[in-house]
């Protein structure tokens, strides 16, 4: 008799449950899920030491780093720190906010497909944002508002249209699919008015909105970086909080209830952290595409199991905004905007791992 | 008394399933509700699993209104198994398994080893050791239903809930899931009830039939009570013969025709 050789599926592999318990504390975990954000991490560090260390007057990796660590000389500080360092943070604090997001609604709505984008909050951020680009300067207050306040209105806009979206959607808690059929509509309408706008606009104006709308981090700088900065600091803690629930709510509603998850609260805390993080950082840099839909995928791939995980994919998000970045300031012309760049590299980067993947599941 | 509800009527917004029904379960049984399609089978085990809220009357576990308990504290004692759970794709049945921990884990304590022992333990009771590390999408319809019984089992409760389980399993991993169900039962003392269409197979494994129609309660007791020619008549519209099963002497049936609808 021939042995047959058990068909286990690739996506088991060779990386057991780990037990990690120190007195009362317990945890489980796979040796990929911790390996992957840290490798990520430094791959991020590097990345955003070579961008500092590029533009008109370059430095090396060594001294960005040397500078970073705190020594360095006082030319190369002042570049490092004050010139260059202000769009990096907020390239690093904007993809970890998107990257995030994403894997929280992706997980909340079951759907790989589902992002901040379909939740409406990008499309009412540009309604806010577009608006005070082309009505803004028509009056003197208006310039006032617009030099203050582009931020403020995206993030305005934001909100108010994922609220409207929540309002629309919900009926005795949040189901993942009609909230994402109410937000594809009403992301429409959102459209539809700023293309309304545009049309209304000087070609100035439309030139200035199309690049927010694309996303870029052009003269990004700690204005933009610090609220980023204070939301993520509240709002990362609790995505990661919230993950033992997730782990249950991907499961259907019955099943999670089943648990013992009271399942309207734990997905609405999901739904407004998820939307919160997407609005800051859209807010800061426009609505950097991709960023948020396809991290998450990326992120899971790489860590495996079946949800994407949170601190890889926070960590991921920065990594494809900085790098992103680099690509749109030293190998494009100036000012490229960053939202074309992050298209370009991340989409062939997963259909790249897709197709691996099903190679490997056919061997 | 485990499990009882006390005049629920039912309700799916305006739309009345079940109304003023009265069901008491007690600890130990292991009870088969039957019921053509629509009778609201389905929701009285949602209503009692406090998945639906009754618009009227309560569902009282252990003496005590089900929807005001904590759901964690309920989710202890009972547990419950919809008719197609989903399972995301590239979970492993060890990870579905684990996750029945749920009720029983907190911030600190998110995998103790009594988890752990738990889960090997249900695993190995369910005969789904050599499977665990695999995709729950990638196990055949009967290797499925096994790896969510394990999950059930390592929840720990007392109460099992389960809505259809062999929905589109053939014959064979009908016997299989049931026989499974069954040991869960005598073997291990935890109250089950389940919602069954196939009647031969509810009156063999269950000690207690529920039969309903239109959102009454029709007939209550064992399966030689209930499972006779005129009842099948009333609740079914079928014209059928009771035999004793040549197996286990249980009731069986044997379908003659279908009986005309009377008008309206």
């Amino acid at each position: 008799m021939t042995a047959v050789a058990p068909t286990r599926a690739p996506a088991a592999g060779p990386d057991p449950r780990r037990t990690l318990r120190i007195g009362r504390l317990s945890t489980a975990y796979r040796r990929r899920q911790l390996a992957v954000p840290l490798l990520v991490l430094l791959v991020l560090v590097l990345t955003a030491a070579v961008s500092l260390g590029r533009g008109d007057y370059p430095i090396s990796v060594l001294d960005v780093l040397r500078v970073l660590v705190g020594a360095g000389d006082d030319t190369q500080r002042f570049i490092v720190l004050e010139l260059r360092a202000p769009r990096t943070t907020v390239a690093v604090l904007v993809g970890t906010a998107l990257g995030l997001s994403g894997a929280l609604i992706q997980t909340f709505a079951r759907n790989p497909l589902a992002s901040p984008d379909v939740l409406g909050v990008t499309g009412g951020a540009a309604v806010g944002a577009v608006a005070v680009i082309v009505l803004g300067g028509a009056t003197t207050a208006g310039r006032l508002l617009g030099g203050l306040g582009l931020a403020a209105a995206a993030l305005a806009g934001g909100l108010l249209m994922a609220l409207l979206v929540f309002g629309l959607a919900w009926n005795q808690g949040l189901d993942g699919y009609r909230l994402v059929l109410v937000g594809i509509g009403l992301s429409a309408m959102a459209l539809a008015v700023v293309r309304y706008l545009l049309t209304r606009s000087t070609i100035q104006d439309a030139a200035v909105a199309n690049v927010w709308i694309t996303g870029s981090l052009n003269g990004r700088g700690w204005d933009q970086a610090l609220p980023l900065a204070v939301a993520l600091l509240v709002l990362l803690p609790v995505s990661l909080a919230l993950s033992r629930v997730l782990g249950a709510l991907q499961f259907g509603d019955d099943t999670a209830r089943g648990l013992g998850v009271r399942v309207p609260l734990a997905q609405a805390v999901t739904v407004v952290v998820a939307v919160a993080l997407a609005a800051f950082a859209v807010s800061a840099a426009g609505p950097v595409q991709f960023v948020a839909l396809v991290v998450p995928q990326i992120a899971v791939r790489l860590t495996g199991g079946s949800r994407p995980p949170l601190l890889a994919a926070g960590l991921l998000g920065a990594l494809l905004v900085v790098a992103s970045d680099l690509v749109a300031r030293t190998v494009l012309p100036e000012s490229f905007p960053v939202g074309v760049v992050t298209s370009v590299v991340g989409a062939p980067y997963l259909l790249w791992l897709l197709v691996r993947g099903r190679r490997l599941a056919t061997l | 008394m485990r499990l009882a509800a006390d005049g629920v009527r039912l309700a799916y917004g305006d739309k009345v399933v079940v109304s003023d029904l009265d069901l008491q379960l007690t600890d130990g049984s292991f009870t088969a509700i039957v019921g053509p399609n629509g009778c609201g089978k389905s929701t009285l085990l949602r209503a009692l699993g406090r998945l639906l809220r009754p618009t009227a009357g309560a569902v009282l576990l252990d003496g005590r209104a089900i929807t005001s308990t904590p759901t964690k504290e309920v989710a202890k004692v009972l547990g419950l198994l919809p008719q197609t759970p989903l399972a995301p794709e590239g979970l492993t049945v060890a990870d579905l398994v684990a996750r029945g921990r749920h009720p029983h884990q907190s911030w600190l304590r998110q995998w103790s080893s009594d988890d752990e022992a738990v889960v090997t333990e249900a695993l190995t009771w369910t005969d789904m050791v050599e499977l665990a590390d695999s995709p729950v999408d990638a196990l055949s319809g009967g290797q499925r239903q096994r790896a969510w019984i394990s999950m059930a089992l390592a929840q720990g409760t007392d109460l099992l809930l389960l809505d259809e389980p062999t929905t589109y399993l053939d014959l064979a991993h009908q016997v299989d899931v049931l026989e499974l169900v069954g040991r869960l039962h005598t073997e291990r003392g935890r109250t089950v009830v389940v919602v069954l269409h196939d009647l031969n197979l509810a009156a063999r494994y269950a000690e207690r039939l529920v039969a309903m129609k239109d959102g009454v309660l029709v007939a209550s007791g064992t399966p030689e009570e209930v499972l006779t020619e005129q009842l099948l008549a009333e609740v079914f519209e079928l014209e059928a013969r009771v035999v004793p099963d040549p197996v286990t002497g249980t009731p069986m049936v044997v379908p003659v025709r279908r009986l005309r609808r009377r008008p309206g």
